[in-house]
């Protein structure tokens, strides 16, 4: 029974070109010519259009709006199904006025070919250009070219081969080559579904031939793997990653290895509900897996098979196009959203913009609105990435400001900091540096609410620790904050970058081999388990806990009694959460313990976690 | 993969970014084959429960058998049902086609819900395939603050970035079926086995294609009693699906009015 949308999958075309040549014409035809449209269709347009003083206008068979109808112009994009005697369709219905240029990339980005619609009286004018330039950065490869009012010029050859050789041309430039280019009259259905018989010069496809032609996308199962993570589910005792395969294959078994942190697991199960257990899963699946190991994972994370490779850089060169009213400059500051991860990104220099017309490019100091443009890129946080000619699905993104999508970019270049970090060797051991020192090198992470205690238990152990004769340092918070932390603000994502410079920084001090008093209000579980994974073994957690009432009690910078007032926003603890751990290694409680008892405690830590207990000097050669 | 699988993977990514990246989310159930589909996908997409409310706005006026379906699949299910009374036919815009009316009232009762619940994302299990507006629609729908759809106004949306963010006091639509068609909604229905309102099936040559109030939806003419006989009869009826569906076509931008105001 089953026999329908089956034997051959749907595809989707795209209709684009500039305004008033003919697309929405040519898709009310297409679908009356078929038998697609439902009953009643043709008399609803008919009273339409005679409502309106027109002969019938096939256009508002697609043009739902009103104000499309009033206006004679398509404003949004539209989809509709149709069937040919091959397979099912779905046409997409693309506005071709720039001023909706973003509905015609919404309406394009998901097409699988395109229909380029030209008026054999006008030629290739701009929008038609812009759209297949569009269409190529978008990654519709597969465009048939049709052209269009061929009735206006009495099907004349001559007029038709014109047309079709400058748009041609032009194609080739982009690295398309047209699967066919059709003259044909929509509104009179010359070529559409059926061929002209007085016309005896075109031996060519019609519409409906062309598109049956059409290959099916497919998707990218025998690429490297990409399992971006899309989030992470607790719904029993199972913690499953979910997210969608977007390219490659994943088996239980596979070890995984999770960008840009590289922290490394195996695959237990591939979970499901009222669906039999797989074993394995390819691109285009949306799953969920368990994991042998419980490593921090989170959304934005890329997944791919341990000991293949993926890029991740901070400064990468996109080719974008930039579709908000008022220009992009350099300096500007907007958000990527590439595969599930976002990123703060800087606008570091515009190389060249790019002329529609002839595809030349030229040096410019902005982007305006519609242009497209080769840009280089900063962000703030590590990108997980691949250049868009390699894998166009990790390799593109959206650009975000504020609450509004501004445009869209692929990636040309990166610079790939991840392959080329791999630890550089040192000269001296770390046991070595423990040896001389009398002690090893280490993270104390002193997390608590503003007045609990930090600075003054950090303070105290730094100058204790020091008159031992230890290498000891304190991060501190505050003082963090005006270089290190330079720029970054009190928003979640500013703090979690403050956080994560600070994880790196005292990564190294421990490297060196010195003990490091990071002490931070750090409030978010998941920035501390961050810092946790940057600092490896060598990381310590320690709560310095004290009741909110009774650090607000005491409010030594008077900060709490500002935050009630109103007069700081998202303050911990007051307007925004304090997160306390789950497993500290070690909490101290400086509300119940006095001063010199905290200190204490904290000091036969330290001792115990990084003093040369089982380490002495005499068992190295130095 | 086959074309079905193809269609729930995109649902369920959908249900999962709306999930991930929106604080407070409700799903609008019918009740009918659409949204049974959707709730479907959630159990799909979270392993089983439905982790957000479940919202019909009632208008007293659904036919017995919706009711003693929608208190099953609630039980049995585990749904966080929540039931909102629309207000009556009075209280709405008098300028509009009577019929048009009718279906305004649930315009109104989602309104009450989403400012008494602060939701700031709903589901709603529409698909382009119905009615020519909702071939108009995104997936992520931003919605002004008087809740009505700005359709000249609408945000880019492409390579499967949505629109997450929003100014204060405004809500999204979230649409995971707006890629189905009717009849892949009936073979999936037939494939998950997933359960149904008999309205849909014949009796005495009738039936339900699209199951809407009492007072302004009709049976048609049908001998489809099984979900085989219905997918055979949806590949060659060449009937809109919505026809039975009186305020559909009162007057030529009667539903483009309603859904600018806010109908789903
Ligand atoms: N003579 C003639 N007119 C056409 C043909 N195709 C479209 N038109 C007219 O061109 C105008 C614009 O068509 P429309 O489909 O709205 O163009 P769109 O902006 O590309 O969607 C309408 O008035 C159509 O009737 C054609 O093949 N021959
Ligand atoms: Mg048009």
């Amino acid at each position: 029974m089953d026999t329908h949308n089956t034997s051959k999958g749907q595809l989707r075309i795209v209709i684009v070109g500039h305004v008033d040549h003919g697309k929405s014409t040519l898709i009310g035809r297409l679908l009356h010519d078929t038998g697609s449209l439902p009953d009643g269709k043709v008399a609803q347009v008919h009273e339409m259009s005679r409502k309106r003083g027109m002969p019938f206008e096939w256009s508002f068979v697609m043009d739902a709006l009103q104000a499309e109808r009033d206006q004679g112009i398509t404003i949004d994009t539209t989809q509709i199904h149709f069937k040919t005697a091959q397979r099912p369709y779905v046409i997409i219905d693309a506005p071709g006025h720039a001023e909706f240029l973003r509905n015609m990339v919404t309406g394009a980005a998901g097409a699988d070919a395109a229909l380029l619609v030209i008026d054999v009286r006008e030629g290739a004018l701009e929008q038609s250009r812009r759209h297949a330039y569009l269409l190529h950065l978008l990654g519709v490869r597969q465009v048939a070219v049709v052209v269009n009012k061929m009735d206006q010029v009495g099907f004349n050859a001559f007029r038709f081969d014109g047309v079709a050789g400058q748009i041609t041309r032009y194609l080739e430039e982009l690295g398309i080559r047209p699967t066919a280019v059709i003259p044909v009259s929509a509104r009179h259905g010359d070529f559409i579904v059926s061929r002209t018989e007085e016309v005896d010069w075109y031996k060519g496809p019609t519409v409906v031939e062309a598109v049956d032609a059409f290959e099916p996308a497919r998707a990218p199962v025998d690429q490297p793997l990409r399992f971006p993570v899309q989030d992470v589910y607790k719904p029993d005792d199972r913690r499953i990653i979910a997210g969608r395969i977007e390219s490659g294959r994943l088996r239980v078994g596979d070890t995984l290895r999770f960008a840009p942190d590289n922290t490394t697991a195996r695959v237990v199960s591939i979970e499901g509900w009222s669906a039999a257990p797989a074993i394995a899963a390819a691109a285009g699946q949306s799953i969920g897996i368990t994991l042998d190991k419980r490593v921090f994972v989170e959304r934005g994370h890329v997944a791919v098979l341990d000991g293949t490779p993926v890029g991740t850089a901070y400064r990468l060169t996109v080719r974008l196009f930039w579709l908000a009213p008022g220009t992009l400059a350099v300096g500007r500051t907007l958000t990527l959203k590439l595969a599930t991860a976002e990123h703060r990104v800087t606008v570091e220099a515009i190389e060249s913009v790019v002329d529609i017309e002839d595809l030349s490019t030229a040096p410019a100091k902005a982007v305006r609105r519609n242009e497209v443009a080769e840009v280089v890129l900063r962000s703030r946080s590590p990108v997980v990435l691949d250049r868009a000619d390699v894998l166009p699905r990790t390799g593109r993104g959206v650009l975000v400001d504020g609450h509004d999508v501004v445009g869209g970019c692929i990636v040309l270049d990166y610079e790939d900091t991840g392959a080329n970090l791999h630890a550089v060797g040192h000269a001296v051991a770390p046991a070595e540096r423990a040896a001389v020192n009398g002690h090893a090198g280490g993270i104390l992470w002193l997390t608590g609410l503003s007045g609990s205690g930090k600075s003054t238990l950090a303070l105290g152990l730094e100058r204790t620790l020091f008159k031992r004769g230890w290498q000891v340092f304190v991060l501190d918070g505050d003082g963090i904050r005006k270089g290190l932390g330079a720029g970054l603000g009190f928003s979640p994502d500013d703090r979690a970058e403050n956080i994560r410079r600070v994880a790196e920084t005292a990564k190294l001090f421990a490297d060196a081999g010195m003990v490091v008093i990071a002490s931070l209000v750090s409030p978010a579980r998941t920035d501390r388990e961050r810092a946790r994974i940057i600092g490896g073994a060598a990381f310590h957690e320690v709560h310095v806990a004290a009741d909110l009432a009774i650090c607000e009690a005491r409010d030594p910078k008077g900060l709490y009694s500002k935050a009630r007032a109103g007069e700081i926003p998202a303050f911990t603890g007051v307007s925004a959460p304090y997160e306390e751990p789950e497993a500290p290694e070690l909490s101290v409680d400086t509300g119940t313990l006095s001063q010199v008892e905290a200190l204490d405690r904290l000091l036969a830590y330290a001792v115990g976690a990084f003093g040369n207990g089982a380490v002495s000097r005499e068992d190295f050669a130095i | 993969m086959t074309d079905l699988d193809q269609l729930e993977s995109q649902s369920v990514y959908i249900l999962r970014e709306a999930y991930n990246r929106i604080d407070k989310l409700a799903l609008l159930w019918s009740i009918g084959k659409d949204s049974n589909v959707l709730l479907w996908l959630c159990r799909k997409a979270f392993f089983g429960r439905v982790p957000f409310p479940v919202v019909q706005l009632d208008t007293a006026m659904e036919l017995p058998e919706v009711y003693a379906f929608r208190d099953r699949i609630a039980r049995e299910w585990e749904l966080d049902l929540k039931v909102e009374q629309c207000p009556p036919e009075e209280a709405m815009d008098p300028t509009l086609p009577p019929l048009t009316r009718a279906a305004a009232r649930k315009t109104e009762g989602l309104r009450n819900l989403l400012r008494d619940g602060g939701y700031q994302g709903v589901f709603v299990g529409i698909r382009r395939d119905e009615q020519a507006t909702r071939a108009k629609e995104r997936i992520f729908s931003p919605r002004t603050l008087d809740g009505a759809w700005d359709v000249k106004d609408q945000p880019a949306e492409f390579w499967d970035h949505y629109k997450t963010r929003f100014a204060e006091g405004t809500h999204v639509r979230i649409h995971p079926l707006l890629h189905w068609t009717e009849i892949d909604i009936w073979r999936y229905s037939k494939r998950e086995e997933i359960p149904i309102v008999p309205l849909y099936f014949a009796r005495d040559g009738q039936r339900y294609r699209s199951l809407g109030e009492k007072n302004i939806t009709f049976p048609v003419a049908s001998h489809a009693a099984t979900i085989d006989d219905i997918i055979a009869e949806l590949a060659v009826t060449r009937v809109p699906e919505r026809a039975g569906r009186a305020m559909d076509n009162e007057s030529e931008d009667s539903f483009e009015r309603l859904r600018s105001a806010g109908y789903m």
